[in-house]
C-alpha cells in the first residue's frame, strides 16, 4: 500500500493488523476478538479522515498511485472486451484505449485516457495526456457506436492533453473541437464518468454526453491546481489555495450543475477497494443505461444540446 | 473603396465601443520598428506599412473594416459574475473592473449584425484587451445567441477569434463553454448554415480546441500566433528551442488546418466572395431549411436597437 500524508494514520494500524494476522497464521493463539477491534478501528479512522478531505487532498487522491485506472474498470465491469486500435489516419496512441464489451446483456463502446502502472507503461501512455490521434481514435469508435446503436461510456482520467510539438503540429486543438462537434450531435446516448483527474480540454475532448457523473474523490477543472498556482500566483507553491479557489470536487460541480450526480467511493476510496469500487461503477452504469434507453434519440440529441447551453453564470443588466 | 473614404472621415465609429489603439501621434510597430503615424496606419488598415505587420486590434476597427455602412450590437446585456467569489492576487471583480477602464467593450467579445458586400451578417469579435480575450460564461452565452440569431434570421457566421484562452476565474463554467459553443455549432451546422472561423492573432487555448477550429471554411491573419498549448509552455515541456516560425498561421497552414491567410486589406473581399457562394443555396430554398431547427431564442427587436440612430437605415 502507498499511503498519502494524510492517510499516513492508516499506515500503522495496517501494519498492526498485518502483524496479528501474521500471528493467526503461524500458529494457535485466537487473535479473533482483537482483530475485530482493530478492523473497528480502522474503519472509524478511514471515516475520520475521508470525511474531512480538503479540496488539494481530493486532488491527491484522484492521483493516487494505487487508484484504479481505466482499464481496471473495463475488465471488472464489462465481458468478452476487445479493444481496438488506430485512428485510421497516423497511428495508434495509448493514452486513450477504447474498444466493444458487453455489460451482462448490454454491448457497449468504452472509451477512456489510461495511464500507467509502472513507469514504462506510464512513458508508453503518456501519462493519460493524449494526443490528436488519440482523440480521432476515440471519435472513430463512437462513430462506429452510433452505426451500430451502442451507446457509448467514457472514462475521463487525464491530467491533460499532450503538450508538444507533434500535438501542436497535428492540431490537437482541431481534433478536441471537431470531438465535441461530432458528440453533440452523435445519433446514440453517452455517458460520461469522471474516474480520477479532470482537467481542461482533455477531459472535456471526450466529455460531452447525455448524463455526466464524477466519482467522488475526483476533480474537474478548466486548469490543473499547480498550473492555476503558477499562471495566477506567479508561483508553484499555491496549488492548495488554487484547488480551493477553482472549485473543483465533484461535489461543487453537482452544486453548480455542470454534473448530474457523484458515484460514491468504498470507505477509504477507490484505491483501498477497487473491486468495490468497480461494483458500484457498474450498478451506475447499468441503471443509467436502462434509464436512457427510454428517451427517443430525436429527444435525447435536443436535450443534450440544451444541458450544455445552459452551462454557464452571468446577469442580465439593463441597457 | 468605401471602407478606406470611412476610415479616412473618420465616421462610422460605434458611439459605445472604444477603438483599441489610442490616439498617440506615432506607434511603433512591434515587427520591425518602424514607428508610423496613426493617421497612416489606419489608413493601412492598422498594418505596417513597411513589414505588413499585422497590428491586433479590437471589434470595432473589424466590425469597420467588414461590414458595408451601419451594424447593430446584440446581448451587451449580458455580463460577468463572480459565481465562485475567484480570488488569487487580485479578485475576478477587480480584474473585471480593470478591464472595463482598458477598454469600452462589455465583454472579450462583441456581436453584432449589418451587410458585409450587402449580404446580412453576424459576426462575432474579440477584444483581447478584455482580460487577453479570455471565454468565460459570457462569451459562450453571446456566441450560443449570435447562432440562435443566425439559425431565426437565416444569416451566416463569422467568429473572429483572438483570445488567451479560458477564463480561469470561472474555472469549470469557463471549460463547458467550450461543449456549449461546439454542441450549439453542430445545431448550426444541422440547419445548413455557413460558419467562418477568422482566427487572428492571438488564437490559444480553449477557444482553438472549441468553435475557431470548427469553421465550414477556417481563415487567419498572416502570421498570427494559433496554437492550443502556447509557446511559452510548450517550450517549458519539451525543454528545447521551437522551431521557427511554429504555431504561426503559415505553419497551421502548411499543415492543413487553415483553407486561407488572408491579408487584411484583402479580407472583405475574400469573405464576401465565400459569404456569396455558401449562401446561395440557403437563400433558395429558404423555407424549407428554416424549419429544421428551431430558435430557443429570439433577441426581440429592443435588444436589437441599432448603436448609431442616425446611420441606421
Ligand atoms: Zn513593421
Amino acid at each position: 500500500m502507498v499511503y498519502l500524508e494524510f492517510e499516513k494514520p492508516l499506515e500503522k494500524l495496517h501494519s498492526q493488523l498485518d502483524k496479528l494476522q501474521e500471528i493467526v497464521e503461524d500458529g494457535e493463539i485466537d487473535m479473533t476478538d482483537k482483530i475485530k477491534e482493530l478492523e473497528q478501528k480502522i474503519k472509524k479512522k478511514q471515516k475520520e479522515i475521508y470525511s474531512k478531505l480538503t479540496d488539494w487532498q481530493r486532488v491527491q487522491l484522484s492521483r493516487h498511485p494505487e487508484r484504479p485506472y481505466t482499464l481496471y474498470y473495463i475488465n471488472q465491469i464489462t465481458k468478452n472486451f476487445v479493444e481496438l486500435h488506430g485512428d485510421r489516419c497516423f497511428g495508434d496512441d495509448e493514452a486513450i484505449v477504447g474498444g466493444v464489451g458487453m455489460i451482462d446483456n448490454q454491448p457497449v463502446v468504452i472509451i477512456g485516457q489510461q495511464k500507467g502502472i509502472n513507469t514504462k507503461e506510464r512513458q508508453r501512455r503518456n501519462f493519460g495526456m493524449a494526443n490528436p490521434e488519440g482523440y480521432r481514435k476515440a471519435l472513430r469508435l463512437m462513430k462506429m457506436a452510433e452505426k451500430f446503436k451502442l451507446p457509448v461510456i467514457t472514462f475521463v482520467d487525464t491530467p491533460g492533453a499532450a503538450c508538444g510539438l507533434e500535438a501542436e503540429e497535428r492540431s490537437v486543438a482541431q481534433a478536441i473541437a471537431n470531438n465535441l462537434f461530432e458528440m453533440a450531435r452523435l445519433r446514440t446516448p453517452i455517458l460520461v464518468y469522471v474516474i480520477g483527474e479532470g482537467a481542461s480540454g482533455g477531459a472535456i475532448g471526450i466529455g460531452l454526453g447525455d448524463r455526466v457523473f464524477m466519482l467522488e474523490n475526483t476533480w474537474y477543472s478548466v486548469i490543473s491546481p499547480e498550473s492555476c498556482s503558477s499562471i495566477l500566483w506567479r508561483s508553484w507553491d499555491y496549488k492548495q489555495q488554487a484547488a480551493e479557489a477553482l472549485k473543483l470536487t465533484a461535489k461543487d460541480m453537482l452544486g453548480f450543475k455542470i454534473i448530474d450526480g457523484i458515484v460514491q467511493e468504498p470507505l477509504g476510496g477507490a484505491h483501498y477497494n477497487p473491486e468495490g469500487m468497480a461494483k458500484l461503477l457498474k450498478k451506475h452504469i447499468k441503471k443509467q443505461l436502462k434509464d436512457i434507453s427510454t428517451i427517443a434519440i430525436e429527444e435525447l440529441l435536443v436535450q443534450r444540446v440544451e444541458k450544455f447551453d445552459k452551462m454557464g453564470e452571468f446577469e442580465t443588466v439593463e441597457s | 473603396m468605401s471602407w478606406f473614404k470611412r476610415f479616412k472621415e473618420g465616421i462610422q465609429t460605434a458611439t459605445k465601443l472604444k477603438r483599441s489603439i489610442p490616439d498617440g501621434i506615432w506607434i511603433k510597430c512591434k515587427g520591425c520598428g518602424h514607428t508610423l503615424t496613426r493617421k497612416k496606419l489606419v489608413a493601412n488598415l492598422y498594418k505596417c506599412s513597411k513589414c505588413n505587420y499585422h497590428m491586433r486590434i479590437g471589434p470595432v476597427e473589424y466590425f469597420e473594416i467588414l461590414f458595408d455602412g451601419a451594424y447593430q450590437t446584440h446581448f451587451e446585456n449580458t455580463r460577468s459574475v463572480d459565481m465562485l467569489k475567484f480570488k488569487d492576487l487580485k479578485s475576478y471583480p477587480e480584474r473585471l473592473e480593470a478591464a472595463k477602464g482598458r477598454t469600452d467593450s462589455s465583454e472579450a467579445i462583441i456581436v453584432a449584425s449589418g451587410k458585409l458586400n450587402k449580404i446580412p451578417t453576424v459576426i462575432a469579435a474579440m477584444d483581447f484587451n478584455f482580460i487577453g480575450g479570455s471565454m468565460g460564461s459570457v462569451m459562450g452565452e453571446r456566441i450560443s445567441r449570435a447562432i440562435d440569431l443566425c439559425v431565426a434570421e437565416r444569416m451566416p457566421l463569422i467568429i473572429i477569434s483572438k483570445s488567451g484562452g479560458a477564463r480561469m476565474m470561472e474555472a469549470a463554467f469557463s471549460l463547458m463553454q467550450m461543449a456549449k459553443t461546439s454542441a450549439k455549432l453542430a445545431m448550426l451546422h444541422e440547419a445548413g448554415i455557413p460558419y467562418i472561423s477568422y482566427m487572428t492573432d492571438p488564437t490559444t487555448g480553449g477557444v482553438t480546441a472549441s468553435f475557431a477550429m470548427l469553421g465550414d471554411i477556417n481563415i487567419a491573419e498572416p502570421g498570427a500566433l494559433i496554437a492550443f498549448a502556447g509557446p511559452r509552455v510548450v517550450k517549458e515541456t519539451i525543454k528545447k528551442d521551437l522551431p521557427e516560425g511554429f504555431q504561426t498561421a503559415e505553419f497551421l497552414y502548411e499543415k492543413g488546418f487553415l483553407d486561407l491567410i488572408v491579408d487584411r486589406a484583402e479580407v472583405k473581399e475574400r469573405l464576401g466572395q465565400l459569404l456569396a457562394i455558401l449562401c446561395a443555396p440557403m437563400s433558395q430554398n429558404d423555407k424549407t431549411a428554416g424549419a429544421i431547427i428551431e430558435s430557443k431564442e429570439v433577441p426581440s427587436p429592443a435588444e436589437m436597437a441599432p448603436v448609431n440612430q442616425e446611420e441606421a437605415t
